[in-house]
């Protein structure tokens, strides 16, 4: 059950997007088409759990032993660009058809702060490999149900005549800043 | 370019990596709800960036092409650490606010980005003048929407009380919806100004 209740709270509660703010780079940047931030946020939930599990056994079975834990950050970063790297290496070989959709994203990926985020989540505080896991696919499945919602407010808002100052940039912060509105909601929902 | 003034209003003005560039908007929109946090980021941040540059500068041809943005990643993610640690020991209450946001300043966009587009093809010299007029522009950003948050959210600026007992405290500013609203109202302003200024 808690480990559910895990999964749901990183999707609705804890939002790494709407109410954490990791990952907005992509959130803004990937959400004018429905279409990409679909295959984006795809291409995420697959990069952060594998990131989740990589990192796990970095830090448990390397930085623990050698007593180097304070090198955290520049572990998890490279184990995350070494993934994304052979993500795209393996899809590209394994599967031309699903490296087509997400290819473009995927070196995106790594400068996607979600994914070193839920990784030095997990780390702080202490979860084992399960939750770790877990807790990663709750946020990334988070991420992807909030591009893909705002993807599909923003297509609605292309084609309204709105004011000439807030075209944009301006306009997308607004709706995402009501979205964060509804997903505050959630809040309370789930007690960990 | 080497005129260091031309080279630091690049980065305050012209290409204000919040405001211009659009890069960066985690920590923009995560730390700013107060203008003491803003500040306190954008200062560690612009550590970051000039080390980095300077660094990134004097490595540039030692480099090799091919695993140059991996390398970037390693600088940056070094002094990140380092700035983690001086914050730890001297600034223990602005490490707290800040928390999860100092080590994803590894993923700041605006640091590999200007490692990328400037550091790696000019001089030290330059690269740090770059980076201190990008740090700047980035401060001043984070601190004027931390300014506002605090001021419409809990009616203080730099912690200091301003308003009367009786103003009401818009909560909302403080809490995530806020940063988006405040971010998004002030990029339509100086789209306003910048439109009228094109049309004068």
């Amino acid at each position: 059950m808690y480990l559910i209740l895990l999964v749901l709270a990183g999707i609705f509660v804890n939002n790494y997007v709407l109410s954490q703010f990791l990952g907005i780079c992509p959130f803004l940047g990937v959400s004018k088409k429905l279409e990409t931030a679909v295959g984006m946020g795809v291409a995420v939930i697959f990069v952060i759990v594998l990131a989740s599990a990589a990192s796990y056994f970095v830090y448990n079975l390397i930085l623990v032993p050698l007593n180097i834990t304070y090198l955290y950050n520049i572990a998890f970063i490279l184990v995350i660009a070494a993934l994304v790297q052979f993500v795209e290496m393996f899809l590209k070989k394994s599967s031309p058809a699903l490296y087509q959709a997400l290819g473009v994203f995927l070196p995106l990926i790594t400068t996607n702060c979600a994914v070193l985020g839920v990784a030095v989540v997990n780390m702080q505080n202490n979860y084992n490999f399960f939750e770790a896991i877990l807790n990663g696919v709750g946020g990334a499945a988070g991420f992807a149900l909030a591009i893909i919602l705002f993807a599909g407010i923003r297509e609605r808002i292309e084609y309204n005549d709105t004011p000439k100052a807030f075209d944009g940039f301006p306009l997308a912060l607004v709706a995402a800043g009501l979205m964060s509105i509804a997903f505050l909601g959630f809040q309370g929902l789930i007690k960990l | 370019m080497g005129n260091p003034i031309k080279i630091i209003k690049n980065g305050i003005i012209d290409e204000n990596p919040t405001f211009v560039q659009v890069i960066g908007m985690c920590p923009t929109l995560a730390v700013t709800s107060s203008a003491i946090n803003g500040i306190g980021m954008g200062l560690s941040t612009a550590a970051v960036l000039i080390c980095s540059n300077i660094f990134i500068s004097l490595l540039r041809k030692v480099i090799p092409d091919k695993v140059r943005i991996p390398s970037f990643i390693v600088v940056i993610a070094t002094f990140v650490t380092i700035i983690q640690f001086m914050l730890q020991a001297y600034l223990p209450a602005l490490n707290d606010s800040l928390g999860l946001y100092i080590p994803l300043i590894v993923v700041n966009c605006i640091i590999l980005g200007r490692a990328e587009g400037f550091a790696s093809k000019n001089s030290p010299l330059d690269s740090a003048f770059d980076g201190i007029g990008n740090g700047l522009g980035f401060t001043i950003a984070l601190a004027a929407i931390g300014l506002v948050r605090e001021f419409i959210g809990s009616g203080t600026l730099f912690s200091y009380p301003v308003m009367p007992e009786a103003f009401p405290h818009t909560l909302l500013f403080v809490m995530a919806p806020g940063a988006f609203f405040t971010l998004g109202c002030m990029m339509a302003l100086l789209n306003h100004l910048k439109n009228k200024k094109k049309s004068a």
